[in-house]
C-alpha cells in the first residue's frame, strides 16, 4: 500500500508540475498579449484580440474529459502514446494554458496605467513596459493565479487518471470506486487535502509578502490601463 | 525651448459616433530656455492634454511640437506606436506626475535607475547616478526603501529624481503638487525652483493652484476650453490691464461702499510708489479717496503692489482723475468697466 500511494503521489506531482510549467510559459505571454492587443492597448489589434479571446474562451470552457479525448491524436503525435503520465501532460497543459491566460489577463489589467505612461515618458518601448512594469507589478496576482492553476490541475489530473495516467485520482477510482476499498480512498482524499492546502498556503504566503512590500492590502484600485478603453483618438 | 503651434487635440468617443471633444483648440505656446512656465486653468480646460502632447504621450490631431529645436511631431510617424527616434527624444524630457507613478515592485533606488536601464547604462553608472540624484533631492537615506514606505512628498521627490536621471533639459510636471498638503507643496516647489536654477532646467508645469504660479513661475498662461487666453511673463501679465491672471495672482479685496462710487485697482511694480500720486490726485481734483484694500507681494520674483481705491461718483464723473492716474504710468483697472480696446490691444 505504501509504495502504491507514494508512486501515485509522485505521478500526480509529475503531471501537475510539468503541465503547470507549460501553462505558465504559454499562458503568460498569451494573457499579456490579450491585454496589449485590446482596444486602446499598446499593440492594439482588435481582430487578433477577438480571435484569440474567442479561442481562449472556448478552450477554457471545454470539459476536460472531452478535451482529453479530442486531443488524443495530437497527444500521440507528441508523446507516441495516449496512456500514462507523459501522455496526460499534453491535454492538462493545453487545458491550463487558456485558463491561466485569462487569469494573467485580469492580473495585468489591474496594473495602474500611470506606470505604463511613466515608462513611455522615459522612452521605454512596449517590451520594456512588459518586462519592467506589467509583469513585476502584477507579480503578486500572477502568483495567486499560478496557485489557482495548480489546484485546478490537480483536479484535472485525477480525471486523467481514468485513462491510465496513474496518480492519486487513479487510485481513488480503481480502489475506492471499483473495489470499494474505502480506507485507501479516504487516505487519498486526505493526501489531496493536505497537498492542496500546502500549495494554497505557500502561494498565498508568497503573494501576500510581495503585496505587503508593495504596500497594498489587496489588489490595487482598478485604474484604466493604457488609455480609456472606450476612446480612441485621431492622429495626424 | 518648447514651442507648440496650432496644437489641436480632438478626442473621439469610440462608440458614440460623432461625439467629439476638442481638448486643445489651436494652442500656441512658447517656453523659453531656463524658465519656469506655468499653465493654469480650470478642470477640463485641456491642461493635461497639452502637456501630454508635448512629449507625444498623446498624439495631437493637428499642429506641431518642437522641443529643444527638434520637431517631435515629425518623429512621431504614422502608427500609434512610438518609434525609436521619438523614444530617444522622450528620454531627454523628464516628466513628473500627480500620482507619482512609482513602481511599487522596485526600491526607491531602482525606480530612479529605471530610465538609465532604458538608456542602456551599466549597473555601476546607474547606481552612482541614482544615488547622486537621491542626494540632490534629499533622500539619500531612503535608497533601499520601497515607495509604499514613503510619504507623499518623499514619493514626489523620488519622482523628480527619476525624471532627472536622463539629464533632461526639459521637465514636464502635470499637477505634481496637487496630491500634497500645503507645507509639502511648498518644499516640492522650492526643489523645482532650485533645480531650475542649479541645472538650468526648463520647467513646464500644469496646475490649478494660483499659488504654484505665484511662487515659482517666471511666465504663465491661462487656459480656457482648449485655448490659451492669456500668456506672458509674470511682469507682462501684471502690466496688462484687465488680465484675469494678474488679478488672480495678486488679488485685492474691498467692496464699493455705495452704488454711486467708482472702484479702481492701481497696480505698481518695483520702485513706483502710489502714495504721493494718490494724495496728488486728491489735492488736484479735490476729491475724497478711500482706500478699500492694499497689498504688496512678491510674484515670480517681482515686487508688486496693488491698491484698491474708491472715488466718489460714477465712472463718467471720474474720467479725468482716472486719466490722471494713467498718465502717472500706473496700471489702472476700473472695476465693472471692461477696458475693451486695451484688452484687445494686449492680446
Ligand atoms: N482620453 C480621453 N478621451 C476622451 N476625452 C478626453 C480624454 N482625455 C481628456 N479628455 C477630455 O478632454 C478635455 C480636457 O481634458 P484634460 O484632462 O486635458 O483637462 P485638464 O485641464 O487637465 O483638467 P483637470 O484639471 O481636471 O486635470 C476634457 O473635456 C476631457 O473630458
Ligand atoms: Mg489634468
Amino acid at each position: 500500500m505504501q509504495p502504491l500511494l507514494s508512486q501515485a503521489c509522485w505521478d500526480t506531482l509529475y503531471m501537475v508540475g510539468w503541465s503547470t510549467l507549460i501553462a505558465v510559459v504559454g499562458g503568460l505571454p498569451l494573457g499579456v498579449l490579450l491585454v496589449l492587443t485590446d482596444r486602446g492597448g499598446l499593440l492594439q489589434n482588435v481582430v487578433a484580440n477577438k480571435v484569440v479571446g474567442q479561442v481562449v474562451n472556448v478552450a477554457r470552457s471545454m470539459p476536460f474529459i472531452i478535451l482529453m479525448v479530442a486531443l488524443m491524436t495530437f497527444t500521440r503525435a507528441i508523446t507516441g502514446t495516449t496512456i500514462g503520465r507523459e501522455a496526460a501532460i499534453v491535454p492538462l497543459a493545453i487545458g491550463a494554458i487558456p485558463f491561466f491566460a485569462r487569469l494573467v489577463e485580469t492580473a495585468v489589467r489591474e496594473v495602474d496605467g500611470g506606470l505604463v505612461e511613466a515608462v513611455q515618458s522615459m522612452g521605454g518601448n512596449t517590451w520594456t513596459i512588459v518586462r519592467k512594469v506589467l509583469v513585476p507589478e502584477s507579480l503578486p496576482s500572477l502568483i495567486s493565479s499560478t496557485t489557482t492553476t495548480i489546484v485546478a490541475l490537480i483536479g484535472y489530473s485525477a480525471m486523467a487518471g481514468t485513462v491510465g495516467a496513474g496518480g492519486l485520482g487513479d487510485i481513488a477510482i480503481r480502489y475506492g470506486y471499483q473495489r470499494f476499498e474505502t480506507q485507501l480512498m479516504w487516505i487519498t482524499v486526505a493526501i489531496l487535502a493536505v497537498v492542496i492546502s500546502l500549495i494554497q498556503f505557500a502561494g498565498d504566503y508568497a503573494a501576500r509578502s510581495l503585496h505587503r512590500r508593495a504596500g497594498q492590502s489587496g489588489p490595487g484600485p482598478r485604474l484604466r490601463l493604457l488609455k480609456a478603453s472606450t476612446a480612441t483618438s485621431k492622429t495626424v | 525651448m518648447i514651442t507648440t503651434s496650432g496644437l489641436t487635440k480632438i478626442y473621439r468617443a469610440h462608440r458614440s459616433r460623432g461625439r467629439e471633444v476638442t481638448a486643445l483648440d489651436g494652442v500656441d505656446l512658447h517656453v523659453r530656455e531656463g524658465e519656469v512656465y506655468g499653465v493654469i486653468g480650470q478642470s477640463g480646460a485641456g491642461k493635461s492634454s497639452l502637456i501630454r502632447c508635448v512629449n507625444l504621450l498623446e498624439r495631437p490631431t493637428a499642429g506641431t511640437v518642437t522641443v529643444a529645436g527638434q520637431d517631435l511631431t515629425a518623429l512621431a510617424g504614422r502608427g500609434p506606436r512610438a518609434g525609436r527616434e521619438l523614444r530617444q527624444a522622450r528620454s531627454r524630457i523628464g516628466m513628473v506626475f500627480q500620482h507619482f507613478n512609482l513602481l511599487s515592485s522596485r526600491t526607491v533606488q531602482d525606480n530612479v535607475e529605471l530610465p538609465l536601464e532604458i538608456l542602456g547604462k551599466s549597473g555601476k553608472e546607474r547606481s552612482a547616478k541614482a544615488l547622486e540624484l537621491l542626494d540632490l533631492v534629499g533622500l539619500a537615506d531612503k535608497a533601499k526603501a520601497y515607495p509604499a514606505q514613503l510619504s507623499g512628498g518623499q514619493k514626489q521627490r523620488v519622482g523628480i529624481a527619476r525624471a532627472l536621471a536622463g539629464d533632461p533639459k526639459v521637465l514636464l510636471s502635470d499637477e505634481a503638487t496637487s496630491a500634497l498638503d500645503p507645507e509639502t507643496t511648498r518644499s516640492i516647489l522650492q526643489l523645482l525652483r532650485d533645480l531650475n536654477r542649479q541645472l538650468g532646467l526648463t520647467v513646464l508645469l500644469i496646475t490649478h493652484e494660483m499659488n504654484v504660479v505665484k511662487s515659482i513661475c517666471d511666465s504663465a498662461a491661462l487656459m480656457e476650453r482648449g485655448r490659451i487666453v492669456e500668456s506672458g511673463t509674470v511682469g507682462e501679465l501684471l502690466a496688462t490691464p484687465g488680465s484675469e491672471l494678474a488679478a488672480a495672482l495678486f488679488p485685492v479685496d474691498g467692496e464699493a461702499t455705495g452704488t454711486d462710487r467708482t472702484v479702481v485697482d492701481v497696480t505698481f511694480q518695483g520702485e513706483a510708489a502710489t502714495q504721493p500720486v494718490i494724495s496728488q490726485l486728491s489735492r488736484t481734483y479735490n476729491i475724497d479717496i478711500s482706500i478699500l484694500g492694499a497689498a504688496i507681494d512678491t510674484v515670480g520674483g517681482l515686487q508688486v503692489g496693488r491698491m484698491r481705491i474708491e472715488l466718489p461718483g460714477r465712472y463718467e464723473d471720474n474720467v479725468v482723475p482716472i486719466g490722471f492716474l494713467r498718465e502717472q504710468g500706473l496700471q489702472i483697472d476700473v472695476l465693472g468697466q471692461e477696458p475693451v480696446l486695451l484688452r484687445e490691444g494686449a492680446k
